[in-house]
C-alpha cells in the first residue's frame, strides 16, 4: 500500500516539478525556430521565485474569490495527476478516485474560478478576456465529452489505466479509424484549451486580443506565480494524458521497482519533448485565428471526434 | 495474411468522410479541389485494400483508371478551362454559416449510416459494414455540397464528390457481384464529360456576368449580338 501511495506522490512531483521545464524548453524552442537565441530554458522557475518573492497587492474591491483562486488553479492540475498514468502501467493508489469526467471537471473547476476572479476586479479586460475563455471551453468542452465517451466505449471502463492498458496491448487497435480520427480532435482541444496559437497567442501581451493571459492580468505577486504555474501544469497534465493513454502508450513502468520508475520519467519528458517540437512547428507556421473563427475550428474538431464516434459504434462495434 | 488489411480500410474510411466534411467547410476554392483529390486518394487505396483482401482483379484497373482521371486529369482539366476561378484567393460564399453547414452534414452522415445499415442487412462482410454507409454518406454530403456552396466550381466539385462516393460504395460490392468492368469504365469516363462541358459553361459565364457567384446571377443580363 504505502507506495503505491509514494509513487502517486512522485507522479505529482514530476508534474509539479518539471511542468515549467517544459513550457521553458517549449518557448526557447520557439524562439530558436524565429532565429533568435531566446531565454534559458530555466526562465519559468526564475519567473516563478521572482514571483513569490514579491508583494502581493490585491485591489480594495475585489471578494474572497480574488485571493482564493490561485490556489484553486494550482491544485486542480495536481488531483488531475492522482488520477491519470503519469508514469506506471498499473493503477496507484487514487486511480479508482476518479474517472475521467471526474478528472475533465476538477480542471474545468479551475478555469471557472479563474474566470470568476477576472470578473471579480472589474478591470475591464478581466472580464473580456473571462467571457472568452468560456466561449472557448464550452465550445470545447462537447469535444472533450464525445472523445471520453468514446474512448471509454472502446475500453469498457472510464477510469484512465484502463483505457491505457486498452491502447498498449495489440497494437492492430492502435490504426483503427476512430482512434485516429479521436487524437486529431483531442490534439485540437488541447490547442484551444490552453490558449496556443490557432486558437490564442500565449506570447502576445495586446490586451485586446488576448484569451487565456487576461484571466491572471491582475495578479501580482504569490498569486500571478500560483496562477502562472498552475497554467504550466495543465499544459503538462493535458499533454501527459494525451501521450500516456491516447498517442503512445508505451514506455510506462510496469512493477514498482524504482529504476524502472527512473526510467519512466526518462521516457516520459522525452514523450512530452517530441510532442513540445510537434507545438512549434505548429506555433510557427500557423497564424492566430480570428476571434469568430474559433467556433469554426472547435466545430471541426466536434465533427471530427463525431465521425470517430459513429464509426466506432457502426464499424469498430461489429467486426 | 489479410487481417491487417481491413483496419487500413476502415481507416481509409474514415479519411474519406472527413475530406468530405472538408469539402463543405473549406473557404478557398483551391483547398476545395485539394480535398477532392485526397479524397480519390482514400478511395483508390480503399479499392486497392479491397482488391487484395478479395483478390478481384478488377478492382486494380477500377484504381488504376481513378489514379488517372482523378487526381491528375480532372485538376488538369480544370486549371486549364477555368484558371481564375482556381487561383482566386477570395473566399467562396456558403449558404450557411460553417458550424451550421457541417453540423447538418453531420446528420446527414449519420443518417447515411442507418440507411447503410438497412441496405447491408445481415451480411457479415467487414468491408461492406465500413464502405456501404461512407460511400451513402459521400454520396449525399456531395449533393448537400451542391446546395449549400453559391460557387460554380465548387459546385462542380460537389458533383464529382457524389460520384467519389458512389464509388466507393461500389467497391465493396463488386467482389460480391458480378459488376462487368465495363459499368466502372463508363463511370470514370461520364466525369470526364461533366468536368470539360462544366468547365467551358463556367468560363463563359465569368466573361459574360464577370462572376460565377450563383448568388447574383438573379438578373437577366441583355447582350448586343455583334
Amino acid at each position: 500500500m504505502t507506495p503505491y501511495i509514494l509513487y502517486n506522490l512522485v507522479q505529482a512531483a514530476f508534474v509539479i516539478g518539471l511542468s515549467p521545464l517544459f513550457v521553458g524548453i517549449l518557448n526557447r524552442a520557439k524562439e530558436m525556430v524565429q532565429s533568435k537565441r531566446g531565454p534559458s530554458i530555466f526562465q519559468p522557475y526564475r519567473d516563478l521565485r521572482k514571483l513569490f518573492s514579491k508583494d502581493e497587492v490585491v485591489s480594495s474591491d475585489a471578494t474572497w474569490i480574488f485571493r482564493f483562486t490561485p490556489y484553486v488553479v494550482f491544485t486542480t492540475p495536481i488531483f488531475v495527476t492522482l488520477l491519470i498514468p503519469v508514469l506506471t502501467r498499473f493503477p496507484l493508489f487514487f486511480a479508482f478516485a476518479g474517472d475521467m469526467l471526474a478528472a475533465g471537471s476538477v480542471l474545468a473547476l479551475g478555469g471557472f474560478f479563474a474566470a470568476l476572479a477576472a470578473i471579480d476586479t472589474a478591470n475591464p479586460y478581466g472580464p473580456m478576456g473571462a467571457s472568452r475563455t468560456r466561449m472557448v471551453s464550452f465550445l470545447a468542452e462537447p469535444v472533450f465529452m464525445i472523445v471520453f465517451f468514446t474512448v471509454s466505449f472502446v475500453a469498457g471502463s472510464t477510469i484512465p489505466y484502463i483505457v491505457q492498458a486498452k491502447w498498449v496491448t495489440p497494437p492492430a487497435n492502435f490504426f483503427e479509424p476512430d482512434h485516429l480520427l479521436l487524437l486529431l480532435a483531442f490534439f485540437m482541444i488541447i490547442l484551444a484549451e490552453n490558449g496556443r496559437i490557432p486558437v490564442d497567442n500565449p506570447s502576445g501581451h495586446f490586451e485586446l486580443a488576448m484569451i487565456d493571459e487576461s484571466k491572471g492580468l491582475e495578479y501580482s505577486g504569490r498569486g500571478a506565480a500560483l496562477m502562472k504555474w498552475g497554467g504550466y501544469m495543465k499544459l503538462t497534465v493535458l499533454m501527459i494524458v494525451f501521450l500516456n493513454v491516447l498517442l503512445v502508450p508505451w514506455g510506462l513502468s510496469a512493477s514498482l521497482d524504482p529504476l524502472q520508475v527512473l526510467l519512466a520519467i526518462l521516457l516520459v519528458a522525452m514523450k512530452i519533448l517530441a510532442f513540445i517540437v510537434v507545438l512549434v512547428f505548429i506555433e510557427s507556421s500557423l497564424a492566430k485565428l480570428r476571434l469568430f473563427r474559433i467556433p469554426e475550428f472547435l466545430g471541426a474538431a466536434f465533427i471530427i471526434c463525431v465521425a470517430a464516434m459513429i464509426s466506432q459504434l457502426f464499424i469498430g462495434g461489429v467486426s | 495474411m489479410t487481417a491487417w488489411l481491413n483496419p487500413l480500410n476502415d481507416l481509409a474510411g474514415g479519411l474519406f468522410l472527413l475530406t468530405a466534411f472538408a469539402m463543405v467547410a473549406t473557404r478557398q476554392v483551391r483547398g476545395c479541389l485539394r480535398f477532392f483529390v485526397l479524397q480519390s486518394f482514400c478511395l483508390i487505396a480503399s479499392a486497392l485494400l479491397i482488391g487484395a483482401m478479395t483478390g478481384v482483379k478488377e478492382l486494380f484497373i477500377v484504381a488504376g483508371i481513378n489514379l488517372i482521371t482523378k487526381p491528375i486529369v480532372i485538376p488538369w482539366l480544370l486549371r486549364r478551362s477555368v484558371p481564375r476561378e482556381i487561383y482566386a484567393h477570395r473566399e467562396i460564399a456558403l449558404a450557411l454559416s460553417v458550424p451550421t453547414a457541417l453540423l447538418i452534414a453531420l446528420a446527414i452522415a449519420v443518417f447515411s449510416y442507418f440507411a447503410g445499415r438497412m441496405l447491408i442487412g445481415g451480411a457479415e462482410v467487414t468491408t461492406l459494414l465500413s464502405n456501404v454507409p461512407i460511400g451513402i454518406a459521400g454520396l449525399l454530403i456531395g449533393a448537400y455540397t451542391i446546395a449549400v456552396r453559391r460557387e460554380a466550381l465548387p459546385q462542380l466539385l460537389g458533383l464529382l464528390a457524389m460520384e467519389n462516393g458512389a464509388f466507393f460504395l461500389g467497391v465493396a460490392f463488386t467482389p460480391q457481384l458480378p459488376l462487368p468492368l465495363i459499368a466502372e469504365i463508363a463511370a470514370a469516363f461520364d466525369t470526364l464529360i461533366i468536368v470539360v462541358p462544366v468547365g467551358i459553361l463556367t468560363r463563359s459565364i465569368h466573361e459574360r456576368a464577370g462572376t460565377t457567384e450563383v448568388g447574383s446571377l438573379t438578373k437577366l443580363k441583355e447582350e448586343r449580338l455583334p
